[in-house]
């Protein structure tokens, strides 16, 4: 194969990534760049800001962690385990994927609202989980844990199993296995992971609106106030989302460079 | 060889079909289909029943025309418009965001089609408790629209002029049982028939779609604050004729008896341009 031609491919290969680039950073370049400096601190000045901004980091943080913490034995199982149940199981975990935000919302209200199948368990003293911070979690976990599983389970099974074949015949508990051979080697898929379960939570709407509700301080998180402000004023409203743009973009950079270090801390390793 | 270059023309296919959506996408905002046998119509949730029917009285009564609705929140319809999306007639639940369409000259000579009244819904569960605006003070979860949308700002008025009678306190009193501030009318309905919430306000038209699960309070007519609808053509409409057609199927005696129906009340007379 030339030179010239192999040149011509790889340059066919970027412009076809390029168009993808230009149709995704269009809208955000049109959104940040759109709005005035003025109308921008205006924005940040808006009182529904720094209460969501404060719950949205809450709640995500939260939720992220119990994601983490009940996903990666999860996963690890469904990367070990074969057969029909392991992949129905694997299957039923990602459909939170496909429903719409708002029927999920409603489909938590009727497993865990005031009329709830675990109604009665739940909540003996006629207590509710519905309109508090905890309702908040509970959807950004729901609409984002698939997305973690989904990761660490591909991570975990693209590690050599003769590595765990190995660890197993000098005679370490399956518990060690897991903790420390298969996660030090799935480490940058489960950051992956968890950056984008963390990056879904972040940008959850429709599920919390529906099951938490919409109160300033307690459940009114970045997405949320958003949308509230963009019933009266649009500008508030983009200057909320750039905020919440820059967030994101931030805090995935930062995991992109805890990833990058870990990766390069492994080809040390061995 | 013929592996690659099989490849290469996949992704040249790929290439120019991104291509095609782009600019398909840029000439439909450019040139809006010129078809004179429809009629678009853009018109807040709450008039989707009743329009809908009407549209098949407007068919029937008009062969071979098609009319088009899109129903949604009205400040998403507005954002539509200014943003010039190709209606021909505009049902606004509020008129606030049809007279800043008017200001931005996209619509014109708006004239009010029916009122909605504001009313309380309660739960099931708390049927025995609240049977008016003096019990809401004493209810542990309330919602609300939020006061960026037509109905929390009718709440807020609502709860002004209630403090008249129930004393200088009362709106605080209330809005301390808010648990939320919700972003539509429907939403609050959802929270009280699902008994999430003890009671909300809402339009009367709107508790026709849970008669069965929540319970109906009317508010004092001297407390209450009716939204006013007005529907107007939109400036540059494709189809002016229809439109106006439409305006008078509406404003006919016949629109206000289907109004009427759904749970409209007639506009203020007097009102009337």
């Amino acid at each position: 194969m030339s030179a010239l031609r192999l040149r011509a491919e790889r340059g066919l290969v970027s412009a076809v990534g390029g168009v993808l680039v230009a149709f995704l950073a269009l809208p955000v370049l049109a959104l940040v760049l759109g709005i005035g400096a003025d109308d921008f601190r205006a924005g940040l000045r808006h009182p529904l800001v720094w209460p969501a901004l404060r719950l949205s980091l809450l709640t995500t943080t939260v939720s992220l962690v119990v994601v983490v913490v009940l996903g990666t034995p999860l996963a690890w199982s469904l990367a070990r385990a074969k057969g029909p149940l392991a992949r129905a199981v694997e299957t039923a975990v990602q459909l939170p994927i496909v429903i719409p935000p708002a029927v999920a919302g409603v489909a938590l209200l009727l497993a865990f609202g005031r009329r709830g199948w675990l109604a009665g368990w739940l909540y003996p003293e006629g207590y509710g989980v519905t309109f508090t911070t905890t309702a908040v979690v509970i959807a950004e976990v729901f609409v984002s844990a698939p997305f973690f599983v989904q990761a660490a389970t591909s991570a975990f099974r693209r590690i050599d199993p003769t590595l765990l074949v190995v660890a197993r015949s000098f005679g370490a508990a399956p518990l060690r296995v897991l903790l420390r051979i298969a996660l030090p080697l799935a480490a940058p898929g489960l950051a992956a992971g968890a950056a984008m379960s963390w990056a879904r939570s972040l940008g959850e709407f429709g599920a919390t609106l529906m099951f938490a509700g919409n109160l300033e301080g307690r459940t009114q998180t970045l997405p949320l106030a958003i949308y509230t402000a963009l019933e009266s004023d649009t500008r508030a409203a983009q200057a909320l989302s750039i905020v919440l743009v820059v967030v994101a973009f931030a805090l995935l950079l930062v995991v992109r460079a805890i990833l990058r270090r870990s990766t390069e801390r492994q080809d040390v390793l061995p | 060889m013929t592996k690659d270059r099989m490849w290469a023309l996949q992704a040249l296919a790929l290439c120019l079909a991104a291509l095609s959506v782009l600019t398909g996408c840029e000439r439909s905002q450019a040139t809006p289909p010129p078809q004179e046998d429809e009629l678009v119509v853009f018109a807040a949730a709450s008039l989707r029943e009743v329009f809908t029917a009407m549209g098949r009285d407007f068919e029937r009564a008009h062969p071979g025309v098609k009319v088009t609705f899109h129903f949604a929140g009205t400040q998403g319809l507005r954002t539509q418009l200014e943003h010039g999306a190709a209606a021909d007639v505009f049902a606004s639940a509020d008129q606030r965001h049809m007279d800043e369409l008017v200001a931005a000259s996209r619509a014109s000579a708006p004239v009010v089609l029916a009122r909605n009244e504001p009313v309380l819904v309660v739960a099931t569960e708390a049927a025995g408790q609240i049977h008016g605006l003096a019990d809401l003070p004493s209810a542990t979860r309330l919602v609300v629209g939020s006061p960026e949308v037509p109905i929390g700002r009718y709440t807020q008025q609502i709860l002004e002029r209630a403090a008249a009678r129930f004393g200088a306190d009362f709106r605080a009193r209330v809005e301390a049982r808010i648990v939320s501030r919700e972003l539509n009318v429907r939403q609050v309905l959802a929270k009280v028939s699902l008994g999430e919430a003890e009671a909300g306000f809402v339009y009367r038209t709107d508790v026709r779609a849970a008669e069965d699960r929540v319970s109906l309070v009317a508010i004092p007519a001297e407390l209450n604050v009716l939204a006013e609808y007005p529907i107007a053509v939109v400036t540059g409409a494709a189809h002016p004729g229809l439109a106006r057609a439409w305006l008078d199927l509406v404003l006919s005696a016949d629109g206000a008896r289907a109004l009427e129906r759904a749970g409209f009340l007639a506009p203020e007379r007097r009102g009337e341009p």
